[in-house]
């Protein structure tokens, strides 16, 4: 079940309380988020929408570990992250998080098998064992053919294929979506989005999903609008807004 | 190594500045051993120089006689061995350029004064045999395609006319710096042959010491037997000797450092430079790695061993380089006898071409480690 009221219990996946991030720009002083709660269980695919400088990325990467607030605490899978080190947040999103960026994010220089073997490279895993995952990862995203090409002999779809392939390689606690289908046509959107949609029903992956696109958000279980730095439950969404699955 | 294609494919993202960036510690590490050559060659004397031996000169300057007659009076002052003598001979072969050193010896005390050079006895022999024989270095003789039996044409310009020779024995240094281009031949024959002006006079003396540590009293003493005579002496140890010789040509070792360290300078800056922009380029990337996991430090070490790895290749191609040119010999015609790179200098070139390596992609290799992910996400 997923709350934005701070009630929730403590089996959630994720747990955020009185979460708080200021800026400083200037001489001004931006409050971003303030006093957010949030509740998320394993498996729920939960959309943020809301206008630009809204907070939406700003929340993500508060999750994802890569910013850390000025106030409040995240825990996720029991771990409290806001008060981990900058190595140990590192090796916490290497077990936790895949992220799927809007610009896909690839490394133009590695093929896509090297794109999404690099999470695995902070593994244990062997080569053979890491060539098995890779594959399986670019078969889920229908692009085990395409192992061997460079990011700039793909589609945008194709190029964020790869990146959802590469953020589920390494088989993570949840994936952090950032405008996965900014970037693409309303075709290769809808594919990406079945995809996404795919993970969470055959895979239970959890997402959590920023998006500025209506139809996007319609896929998800639920929608939350972030306003004025706190989120309030399905606000200018779909009919499946607020409502769990 | 699982994070080698990460660190090849960096590499390779712009293939022209990274050939050129080689190209340029290539280049540097050749001219390195060019000048680490030249400088051994100008100091091969000193690396050779026997710890018991001292040279005798006239005090005035090496190019003054002195009398054949010191060689006895040096023979008494306690603690010396042995006394050998010989004479710059400066004769011209064919041309000009053909630049050897010749020496007119005393053949008795030459041979034991220096077992370094190895002379077969049968043709020691031969050579002490015949009045107008000759003994070269396995060097030269190979230069000239000389072979035991030749006769050797020398014209003379210290001493007049054309001296012929007759080849009779090759000689072979023990150790790798050991000159192998001298030309020796009997004192005899330039003291009968010349007019009376040279009798009894001889260019320098080598002087050998029972113990090498009496080597300073034994000079000071041999130069104040000879003290307010018409020939006083300057008394060295053979080391200072073949040092005050090389300083004749300048200050070579500090002509070599000065350019090396322009050299390297330079090569810092240009690598550092390129370091930085590569970095710079690749904002998003790092801070992808940063994001899917990989630490500040793997960062750090990625943007280093990229640096170290141009470094190696490019000092491996330029001392590669330098050690090829310098197979195929002396390539002034004499003027640099000893023409060797060394392992010990490709070792050091080497080691120098990683710290300048890794002192140029540290501070980029830092700037990478200290990025902050989110700031660079958000830049592009």
């Amino acid at each position: 079940m997923v709350r934005v009221d701070g009630g929730g219990n403590g089996s959630s996946l994720v747990r955020v309380r009185g979460l708080d991030k200021k800026y400083q720009r200037g001489s001004e002083e931006i409050h971003v988020l303030q006093g957010l709660n949030l509740d998320v269980d394993a498996g729920d695919f939960v959309a943020f929408m809301g206008p630009s400088g809204s907070g939406k990325t700003t929340l993500l990467n508060l999750l994802g570990g890569l910013d850390l607030p000025s106030a409040g605490t995240i825990v996720v899978a029991g771990d409290e992250i806001t008060h981990l080190s900058g190595s140990r947040l590192t090796e916490w999103r290497a077990r936790h998080v895949g992220f799927i960026f809007q610009m896909y994010n690839l490394i133009p220089v590695l093929t896509a098998f090297q794109n999404v073997e690099l999470p695995l490279l902070l593994t244990k895993l062997s080569k053979a064992e890491r060539r098995s995952h890779v594959e399986m990862a670019l078969e889920v995203v229908g692009l085990k053919d395409r192992m061997n090409h460079f990011p700039r002999q793909l589609s945008g779809g194709q190029e964020q294929r790869v990146g959802i392939a590469r953020a589920i390689v390494a088989d993570p606690t949840f994936l952090l979506c950032d405008e996965p289908t900014g970037d693409l046509d309303r075709k290769s959107a809808d594919e990406i989005m079945d995809l996404i949609d795919r993970l969470v029903r055959e895979h239970r992956k959890t997402v959590l999903l920023v998006t500025h696109d209506p139809m996007a958000a319609e896929r998800a279980h639920v929608v939350l609008h972030l306003d004025k730095g706190v989120l309030v439950e399905g606000q200018g969404t779909g009919e499946r807004a607020g409502v769990r699955s | 190594m699982k994070y080698s294609a990460l660190i090849l494919s960096n590499l390779f993202r712009k293939k022209i500045r990274t050939v050129l960036t080689i190209g340029s510690f290539a280049v540097a590490l050749f001219l390195f051993g060019l000048l680490a050559v030249v400088h051994g060659a100008f100091n091969q004397g000193i690396d050779v120089a026997g710890v018991d031996r001292v040279v005798v000169i006239n005090k005035v300057s090496i190019i003054q006689p002195l009398p054949v007659s010191y060689e006895e009076r040096m023979l008494r002052i306690p603690g010396v061995k042995a006394v050998t003598h010989a004479n710059w001979f400066g004769g011209v072969y064919q041309d000009e350029r053909n630049f050897f050193p010749q020496f007119a010896i005393e053949d008795d005390t030459y041979r034991p004064m220096f077992p370094e050079f190895v002379v077969p006895d049968d043709q020691w022999k031969a050579y002490m045999d015949d009045r107008e024989g000759a003994i070269v270095g396995a060097e030269l003789a190979k230069r000239f395609k000389w072979k035991v039996g030749d006769r050797i044409p020398i014209k003379g310009t210290i001493f007049q006319g054309t001296w012929d020779f007759n080849l009779r024995g090759i000689y072979q240094g023990k150790r790798i710096q050991d000159d192998n281009t001298q030309f020796w031949f009997h004192y005899k024959y330039l003291e009968e042959r010349e007019n009376p002006f040279w009798k009894g006079l001889i260019g320098w003396y080598t002087v050998k010491v029972a113990n090498p540590d009496d080597s300073a009293r034994i000079a000071k003493q041999i130069d104040e037997t000879f003290s307010n005579s018409p020939w006083e002496t300057k008394t060295d140890t053979e080391k200072a000797f073949a040092a005050s010789f090389a300083k004749q040509a300048g200050n070579i070792g500090f002509l070599i450092m000065s350019i090396g360290a322009v050299v390297f300078f330079t090569l810092l800056l240009v690598t550092g430079n390129t370091m930085a922009i590569a970095v710079r380029e690749r904002v998003r990337d790092l801070a992808v790695l940063k994001a899917v996991g990989f630490s500040d430090v793997f960062v750090l070490v990625l943007v280093l061993a990229e640096s170290l790895l141009i470094a190696a290749v490019g000092g491996a191609l330029g001392l590669a380089g330098a050690k090829l040119l310098t197979l195929g010999g002396d390539p002034t015609h004499g003027m640099l006898p000893f023409f060797y790179l060394s392992p010990q200098t490709v070792v050091v070139g080497f080691s120098v071409a990683l710290v300048v390596g890794v002192v140029a992609g540290l501070l980029p290799a830092i700037t990478a480690m200290k990025l902050n992910v989110v700031a660079a996400l958000r830049r592009v």
